[in-house]
């Protein structure tokens, strides 16, 4: 794994002048206390972990859905960490760093608010004040977790710029970050942005491959032979890659948002997916070069999906990486398989995934389903699945959307409500 | 004339001004107002989506010029269109420059810079670690490629920087992003003496909105004044209130003198420099 930021062309420190010091601080301290267990840092993070975040998280055979796809499927219960998703592993990770370090405030920005969530309870553990950017737009889709943080005395100022969503979250809170370099830390929420962030944030996250990697041995008496995560910026996808990677006997399917389609209108600056992967190009954004959706000249298209926490134009530039060399597969699933595998796995295994994780399930359902030619599967005997996080957080936007789209799966409420 | 040359007779007054803001044909008019006003060299924004350097004034300007269709493309074409002799400074993002022609890279883009008359530029988000392929080709094109100094930038950042930087270097007078302030940090000096020992111009931007600010800049040591936001607000107060664009270029016109003249005032009124004599 990469320590000096580069993953092949990927990766590097694109960023404003003022940000270089105190990037060039956090690589100092990254390299101390992370890479180098000094203090007790990585000790007192896995006491943390496991205390406060409640890991290590179960790798749970799912029956009914190893009985539909005909093999052993295993989930890897990320929803169960504290807060609900596997964001707490990084925020818990960055908001103790800053404290190690002497920082006294903290900023973040957040998508579907998961990240946002994990970074306000954080601060309230370890006593930091914090202030979260969100997307108006984003506000409006996720108020339970608008509220979440602010129980947790997190301050959250919207972002009403462009569309209103993550991508401008993170220019804001980048701007503040420039304006109080000096005594504010910037927990930045996926392996993106410049070096080290990418690779820190997938140490943090690294728990997730370590344990299943251990559990598989335990349960399977081997390693899977596939995994499959959902993949935004791609934090949890190489959280659950990372120990894999040097396993070649283990498939890796990164999962992303095709949104409504992957045709993208390129004059008028929207990519209808998120789909950075497969339909994205190589170029700058957020302080990294990686794979981004861009129209010819460069200028960054807004992107879209049905899952907040994926809508994001950008990915980790490892991940890019990765895909490029072809050790990981980078797949995707629209809005509607999405949706409906939602519900599958609500109805068949009583877990309501967030909607980012039921991608992940829907690619499943695609390649290994009763409707599926087995032309395209290659997920081999024992998959594992990381359920990133849970859907109680969507449950707003998925009774709208399940409602405007035609969900055959879906519970018919007419009969409570007369109608929704 | 060379960005260098620009400096020679007195400071130097750089305003900055986003390219078709709020559109082609009145942005033409403002960037060519500010040479009537007194402008030395003309930094002009090449509008990226993702500004991750600028205050809220400077990224409003960026949505209006992009909502108006400006491109690179585009950008270059009204380089062309423009009627001044003072040299011109792209400042842009480095996606762009690295996004544009068919070979990805800078080369292309410095290419078609220097065809149209661009002296150099200044990058934000390219820090002098990132910066190689970008020098390299303005050095094949003979462009000049400024380099922002912040008030943190120190030891061997700054002498990395200091090793690649030409024309003038860009002091940074406070942290944060863009913005006119009322008040001008103190933090120039300092960042004054540190750049003492560097035979380059030294032009200090953010925060500069006045006459007297440019003069007390000035007077401190400063080489050149650079002021964005200042101007960039009379654009869009104009573009608000429905102004004609003559009207707008005549306000334009009038701080950029008043901005001129304090740094003309600045230089007069600085104390002998021992290195400067």
């Amino acid at each position: 794994m990469s320590t000096d930021g580069k993953f092949g062309d990927y990766g590097g420190q694109y960023v404003p002048e003022a940000l270089m010091p105190a990037i060039e601080e956090l690589e100092d301290a990254y390299e101390r206390y992370v890479l180098g267990n000094e203090d007790g840092f990585m000790d007192e993070f896995r006491t943390r972990l496991r205390e406060f975040g409640g890991r290590p998280t179960p790798l749970q055979r799912a029956d009914r859905l190893s009985d539909r796809y005909d093999r052993e499927v295993y989930l890897k219960r990320e929803d169960l960490v504290h807060g609900g998703a596997h964001k707490l592993n990084n925020a818990l990770g960055q908001v103790l760093l800053a404290k190690y370090m002497g920082k006294d405030r903290i900023i973040a920005e957040t998508g579907a608010g998961q990240h946002g969530t994990a970074t306000a309870m954080a601060c309230a553990h370890l006593d930091m004040p914090c202030e979260i950017y969100m997307g108006k737009r984003d506000i409006n889709r996720q108020r339970p977790n608008v509220f979440r943080m602010k129980l947790n005395g997190a301050e959250v100022n919207p972002v009403t710029v462009g569309r209103g969503t993550l991508k401008e979250a993170i220019s804001e809170t980048m701007r503040d970050w420039a304006t109080n370099v000096e005594d504010t830390h910037y927990v930045i929420g996926s392996v993106v942005g410049p070096h080290p962030f990418p690779s820190m944030v997938r140490d943090f996250q690294s728990v997730i491959s370590e344990e299943a990697r251990t559990q598989a041995r335990e349960k399977m008496g081997r390693l899977p032979d596939s995994v499959l995560a959902c993949a935004g910026g791609g934090s949890n996808t190489m959280g659950a890659f990372a120990e894999f990677v040097d396993d070649d006997e283990t498939a890796l399917y990164a999962v992303e948002a095709g949104g409504s389609t992957l045709d993208v209108d390129e004059d008028a600056g929207v990519a209808p997916n998120s789909a950075s992967l497969t339909t994205g190009s190589e170029g700058i954004l957020h302080g990294a070069r990686t794979t981004i959706l861009q129209d010819h000249d460069g200028q960054i298209m807004e992107s879209h999906s049905i899952s907040s926490g994926l809508d994001y134009a950008g990915v980790g530039p490892e991940l890019a990486y990765l895909v490029d060399t072809g050790r990981v597969t980078a797949v995707n699933v629209g809005d509607d398989d999405a949706l409906t595998a939602f519900h599958r796995l609500s109805q068949m295994e009583g877990i309501i995934p967030a909607l980012e994780t039921a991608h992940a399930f829907g690619y499943l359902e695609r390649v290994a389903g009763p409707d599926a030619t087995g032309e395209h599967d290659g997920l081999g005997e024992f998959v594992v699945v990381n359920v990133s996080g849970r859907g109680d957080k969507d449950l707003e936007s998925a009774i709208e959307e399940t409602y405007e789209r035609d969900i055959d799966i879906a519970p018919n409420m007419d009969e409570f409500t007369g109608g929704l | 004339m060379s960005l260098e040359d620009a400096f020679a007779d007195g400071p130097a007054f750089i305003p900055y001004l986003a390219a078709g803001d709020p559109d082609y044909e009145s942005s033409l008019e403002y960037v060519e107002a500010l040479e009537r006003g007194g402008a030395d060299i003309i930094e002009l924004g090449l509008p990226f989506s993702e500004p991750i350097a600028e205050g809220p004034t400077i990224q409003n300007a960026v949505v209006r010029s992009l909502e108006g269709g400006m491109t690179p493309t585009r950008f270059f074409e009204f380089v062309e269109d423009l009627d001044v002799s003072v040299p011109l400074v792209c400042m842009t993002y480095y996606n762009l420059i690295y996004r544009y022609g068919d070979d990805h890279g800078p080369r292309p883009f410095v290419e078609k810079a220097a065809s149209v008359g661009i002296e150099g530029f200044v990058v934000p988000d390219l820090p002098a670690e990132e910066s190689g392929p970008l020098r390299e080709a303005c050095d094949e094109f003979g462009l000049d490629l400024v380099f922002i100094v912040a008030p943190t930038t120190r030891g061997e950042r700054l002498e990395r920087m200091m090793e690649q930087v030409s024309g003038y270097v860009y002091v940074q007078a406070r942290l944060g992003t863009t913005g006119a302030q009322t008040d001008v940090s103190d933090q120039t000096g300092a960042s004054l003496d540190r750049l003492a020992g560097y035979d380059v111009p030294k032009a200090v931007g953010f925060g500069i909105s006045s006459g007297e600010h440019a003069q007390r800049i000035v007077r401190s040591g400063a080489d050149g004044i650079i002021v964005g936001s200042a101007l960039v607000d009379i654009v869009a107060q104009g573009h608000e209130a429905g102004d004609d664009s003559e009207t707008v270029a005549d306000r334009l016109e009038t701080l950029a003198r008043e901005l001129k003249d304090g740094a003309v005032a600045g230089a007069s009124q600085r104390p002998p420099h021992p290195e400067r004599t």
